[in-house]
């Protein structure tokens, strides 16, 4: 007994200043580099856009950028428990009663894409005929499945809006699932499904190849998809690093960046992805 | 409570629930085997189901995940995304743990207990039955194990059963949802059933198990 506890006592003694000297290390090497935290929704991760960007930023500014992707809805909650120092979002409307209560500043569109109405290649819910998204939303509700994100994200918040313009209870849509989860997923379900869902072009271009899915509506004003960078506000958040998110929105509008999202993927998909539309800052 | 919630709590008791009693039905049989035979190759089979008791449940639910999906090869049998792959992949998770803790409990009985059980004119599986009330400590020890493992686990159940609202969201996969989706509370209500879930198991099995000793 006497040994077993000698022997964890000295093994106590060489581990404690080992993990004390990682502790006080990695604190040091955290210290020596400024970083930030970006709240940001699934879509700009899931189409590889932030894979290009991120590293471009960090090497040129010297600043690292932790990418927490979630949800639209979880990204903004971020925001006001001061948990991120920038976000970037795609959903205007939520976006702006963040805006109003001061959590969010300095807000800049970044670029859009679109929504569309991806389904089954054989269309058993007829919605390519449709000349309106209220036409085709009802097209679904009456004769197809659909698989909805329900992760209140952008695109869940989106697909929402477009129930509520056709004058359709979602709840009430007995061939309505959801799925709880991230775009890719999403989409896996759907195809999986022989179902219906609303996506970004870009995740679904990114995924296109492995899937038989095809879009069976696009167009319309109300699938526009614009994405806005924001800064937290320091002001109720103390903690938010608002140099370093300032640094990293003039980088996203800057005229070098703009032109990398506009060519983004551009030749591999033969269409944008994502269409940059910052305009020169305001004063 | 809500609706929802026990909504999610009832499936997860199903799924993982089915899953445990076949596991139990397949694992506790082939554990009694290898815990009795002797044949060739049969150290090596008890190494891999050791490893089985530890697999990474994301690897399990990828590989069941390839099988099912409509261009794997029992696509055709639509599983895909129902509850029917869940309690599959959580089976394949559930079954090494049974049979390594059946072999262990089996072998650590003293071989003259099956040799009078014999004398005494017990067939195969009165000695079966026999033998594993003797040994019910380990048994259910496996068990709980087994359950423990699979009600916890989120990575295999996310994968094939795509966390659909209606058909397929236990409280793992659930509480992934709420806290992405910034809900914390409810995602902290969630995981407080799930502890609950688990406890009232383990104490019904606990006290099963720990009946008339001393």
């Amino acid at each position: 007994m006497a040994i077993v506890k000698r022997s964890s006592c000295l093994a106590l003694r060489v581990s404690l200043p080992v993990l004390i000297a990682v502790l006080v290390a990695s604190v040091v090497v955290a210290r020596q580099r400024p970083s930030i935290i970006l709240a940001t929704t699934t879509s700009t991760q899931d189409s590889g856009l932030l894979d290009v960007l991120v590293p471009r930023f960090e090497m040129e500014r010297g600043i690292e950028v932790k990418v927490i992707a979630v949800g639209t809805g979880a990204a903004l909650r971020m925001a006001r428990s001061g948990d991120a120092d920038v976000v970037l979002a795609h959903a205007p409307t939520s976006e702006r009663s963040y805006v109003n209560a001061g959590d969010l500043i300095e807000g800049r569109v970044v670029m859009h894409n679109d929504f569309v109405v991806v389904g089954p290649p054989n269309d058993p819910a007829r919605v390519r005929g449709q000349r309106t998204i209220a036409g085709a939303i009802r097209a679904i509700a009456d004769r197809g499945t659909f698989i909805s994100r329900g992760d209140e994200s952008g695109t869940h918040t989106q697909e929402l809006a477009l129930w509520a313009s056709a004058g359709i209870d979602p709840r009430e849509v007995p061939r309505r699932e959801e799925t709880g989860q991230g775009m890719g997923a999403t989409l896996n379900v759907a195809e999986q499904k022989r179902a219906y869902t609303l996506t970004d072009r870009g995740t679904y271009l990114a995924q296109r190849r492995r899937l038989t899915l095809e879009v069976v509506f696009e167009g319309d004003p109300s699938l526009r998809n614009i994405y806005h960078v924001y800064a937290v506000n320091p002001a109720r958040h103390p903690e938010a690093k608002i140099a370093e998110a300032r640094q990293f929105i003039e980088f996203l509008v800057s005229p070098a960046i703009q032109q990398a999202i506009g060519a983004f993927k551009r030749e591999q998909y033969g269409q944008p992805l994502f269409i940059p539309d910052a305009q020169p800052a305001r004063r | 409570m809500d609706a929802g919630t026990l909504i999610v709590t009832l499936r997860t008791i199903a799924v993982s629930g089915v899953a445990t009693a076949l596991s139990i039905l397949v694992g506790v049989p082939l554990g009694y085997i290898l815990a009795r035979r002797r044949f060739t190759g049969r150290t090596i089979l008890l190494g891999f189901i050791n490893t089985g008791m530890g697999m990474p449940p994301v690897v399990v639910g990828l590989i069941v995940w390839l099988l099912l999906i409509r261009s794997g090869p029992f696509g055709g049998l639509e599983l895909i995304y129902t509850p029917t792959a869940m309690v599959l992949a959580q089976f394949v998770l559930a079954t090494p743990i049974v049979i390594g803790f059946t072999t262990a409990s089996f072998q650590s009985l003293s071989p003259q207990l099956s040799d009078l059980l014999r004398v005494l004119g017990a067939g195969r599986v009165r000695m079966l039955w026999l033998l594993a009330w003797e040994t019910r400590l380990g048994l259910l020890a496996g068990v709980m194990a087994a359950f423990g493992a699979i009600v916890s686990e989120v990575g295999a159940s996310m994968i094939v059963g795509g966390n659909l609202e209606r058909s397929t969201r236990v409280l793992t996969t659930a509480i992934v949802t709420e806290t992405s989706r910034g809900e914390v509370e409810r995602a902290l209500a969630l995981g407080v059933m799930l502890f609950a879930l688990s406890l009232a198991v383990n104490v019904l099995l606990t006290v099963v198990q720990q009946r008339n000793r001393p």
